[in-house]
């Protein structure tokens, strides 16, 4: 991979998300690769079931009970998917913290905000309470809670969801990880808010040098954050490569035809091109390429073999059959 | 196109209000009233798609109801081709139902899991033309089936086999198989990946060409409703701020709410959207149950005085096709 250099904070190689289900063995992420450097973000965009949230549970060591993973994922050199709970305790939120779409159902709604958040606090780091509570107003300042003190001592029932979302990302922060993993964050919010809560994300990546993996399914979130896009269908990646590459000249007829589908303010279509059919079941995956279906460059090739992710211009990857400028015989 | 002649409905100073109670009041307490919608005044000609949009909260779902009776009218009225509305009892709103269809957000939920989808597709004809033989009902849930891409063999298969957009194309033909003059589809897309609400989306707009419909379209989603709207509504905390043809609101929004939203869309475009500048609206909305005094936006507003508490705007007039509601037009432009 080229993408990659000696720097790198995350290098996760083959990849593979499978859930033992009652219908069988179901593939939820194939064969994932990507690095990520101190500081980059990377913006992994999919419909549902494209398998980018999987991908997330995976890194965390958050996958239900029955989700069975392959590959490796280095972070820091050391590969955390083998870690043991109690190792992976140590690194999560620590080293890796991560935002979840619901801010409700993942704040404990039984107990205040403050505490959540001086837990950690005094967890990872050992702090006092009264150091812990200090640090955390200080942290809550930091997303602009406002009346940050005040809030502390309130449940997250008091709260809108803008807010909530700020209490997580504040609490995800708090032991200034070198890698924030953020879930659809802003896809429960309205646009507004969504807004303020991604200004936010990109002073903390200045302040901090953070690492982000942005996980959505919106594009316009993806162009104004991330530096790198990786597309997802079915579990597969489509096209991996920089935001301006991936928007500008995307090459892949999925990435193609999602950049098409979208409604944009700044444009005047009379009709919207779509894509045709819905995603496969992952419980029935044609054999070849999971988009063949849908794809209207699709020939017998499309069914007979997956095509690999190949590099075609330096930073750029993408798996199809078809080459950049046509059909090659 | 917008005459006096084809005006379907007319929405004159709508307003409900929800009775709320709070926990610890006692039981011969009166309870507080919810403003959903405050005083919404509006015209729905022939032929045309509204766009209303707004933030959660601010009473678009239930002006949407409101539209079709489903939720109580607290004041004002509802003109449908000339007869009010609210003064119609039980079974002649039933009839009129025929008229005013509806689409519904979340698109499983909204059809009974115990209905074939050639049941659920027939059931309105069943209840509103019983003298229709059965055969002549097949033809007809073939024929709207048809219409909204539903192939005939899934016509006895249960709405759990289906996709999210296949679902809402069967709520599609349910609402159109009466041939419905209005349907007021509150956010029809919005459950749906993109992929699949651009398909929809066509679907809608083919659908209302080809039979002429009028839609009131309530979306969050700014850059769908510019996509299949006329005209749009902007609303907030149960009030219209800003009503204006398609072109002008999205090239010269006027209230100052409108342009933090349109500003707050991200827009697929790295360098657009980094360069960009965002009208960040600080604090958050504003409770409905006690909405501030005057204008209700004054309290996020960047250029509210204190002549915005005094006294409530109504939309007024700036031309023929804009309308907005802001006393500090003037001064902010």
């Amino acid at each position: 991979m080229s993408l990659s250099n000696s720097k790198n904070l995350l290098e996760v190689n083959n990849l593979r998300v499978n859930f033992r289900t009652p219908d069988g063995l179901v593939t939820a992420v194939n064969d994932l690769n990507f690095t990520l450097a101190q500081g980059e973000t990377l913006g992994i965009v999919g419909e549902s079931g494209s398998g980018k949230s999987q991908t997330a549970f995976a890194l965390m060591g958050l996958l239900a009970g029955n989700g069975i993973i392959e590959g490796e994922a280095r972070f820091n050199e050391q590969n955390i998917l083998t870690l043991n709970e109690k190792a992976m305790n140590r690194i999560r939120s620590k080293e890796i913290a991560m935002i979840f779409q619901d801010p409700m159902t993942s704040l404990n709604p039984y107990m205040k905000v403050g505490k959540q958040l001086m837990e950690v606090l005094m967890l990872h780091k050992g702090m006092s309470k009264a150091e812990a509570f200090e640090a955390s107003v200080k942290m809550l300042d930091a997303v602009k809670m406002p009346e940050a003190r005040k809030r502390m001592n309130m449940y997250p029932h008091e709260f809108s969801g803008g807010m909530r979302q700020r209490v997580m990302i504040a609490m995800a922060l708090l032991c200034q990880p070198k890698l924030l993993i953020a879930d659809e964050p802003t896809t429960a919010l309205d646009v507004t808010v969504q807004a303020q809560i991604l200004t936010l994300l990109n002073e903390l990546k200045d302040d901090f040098n953070t690492s982000i993996i942005m996980i959505t399914h919106d594009l316009g979130v993806v162009a104004g954050l991330c530096d790198k896009v990786l597309v997802m269908y079915a579990g597969q990646t489509m096209e991996y490569g920089t935001a301006e590459d991936v928007f500008y000249r995307p090459t892949h007829p999925y990435t193609q035809g999602l950049l098409k589908a979208i409604p944009r303010l700044d444009a005047d279509d009379e009709k919207l091109s779509t894509i045709p059919g819905n995603p496969p079941n992952l419980l029935q995956m044609p054999s070849g390429c999971p988009f063949q279906a849908r794809c209207e460059f699709a020939k017998d090739r499309c069914g007979e073999s997956m095509p690999p992710l190949e590099e075609y211009a330096p930073g750029q990857l993408r798996a199809c059959h078809k080459s950049v400028d046509g059909w090659v015989v | 196109m917008n005459t006096e002649n084809n005006i379907l409905m007319e929405v004159n100073n709508l307003k409900v209000h929800f009775n709320i109670k709070s926990d610890n009041a006692w039981p011969w307490e009166k309870g507080q009233a919810l403003k959903a919608v405050d005083g919404v005044n509006l015209t729905i000609y022939a032929g045309e798609t509204l766009g209303v949009v707004g933030e959660s909260g601010c009473g678009k779902s239930t002006l949407a109801r409101a539209l079709l009776r489903l939720v109580p009218i607290t004041e004002g009225n509802v003109v449908w081709l000339g007869q009010d509305l609210t003064d119609l009892d039980k079974k002649q709103m039933r009839d009129k139902r025929q008229e005013l269809q509806m689409i519904f957000q979340d698109p499983l939920a909204s059809l009974d899991p115990r209905m074939t989808v050639g049941d659920i597709i027939a059931e309105p004809l069943k209840t509103f033309r019983p003298e229709l033989s059965k055969e002549a009902v097949k033809t007809e849930v073939r024929n709207i089936m048809d219409r909204v891409g539903l192939l005939p063999n899934v016509i006895n298969r249960y709405p759990h086999e289906f996709s999210g957009g296949q679902c809402q194309r069967i709520g599609i033909a349910r609402a159109l198989i009466l041939k419905p003059k209005l349907v007021v589809c509150d956010e029809p897309v919005s459950a749906l990946d993109v992929s699949i609400q651009a398909q929809v989306v066509n679907l809608l707009k083919e659908l209302q060409a080809e039979m002429g419909l009028s839609l009131v379209f309530i979306a969050h989603d700014l850059s769908v409703v510019k996509h299949i709207s006329d005209r749009v509504l902007v609303m907030y905390l149960g009030n219209a701020v800003e009503l204006a043809s398609k072109r002008a609101l999205y090239e010269n929004p006027q209230h100052p709410y409108t342009k933090a939203l349109l500003s707050a869309v991200p827009v697929p475009d790295p360098k657009v959207e980094r360069g960009k500048k965002i009208q960040l609206l600080t604090g958050d909305l504003p409770s409905p149950i006690s909405p501030p005094s005057g204008c209700v936006f004054r309290t996020r507003c960047p250029h509210a005085n204190e002549g915005c508490a005094q006294q409530k705007p109504t939309l007024q007039v700036l031309s023929n096709e804009h309308q907005a509601a802001c006393s500090r037009l003037a001064d902010i432009t």
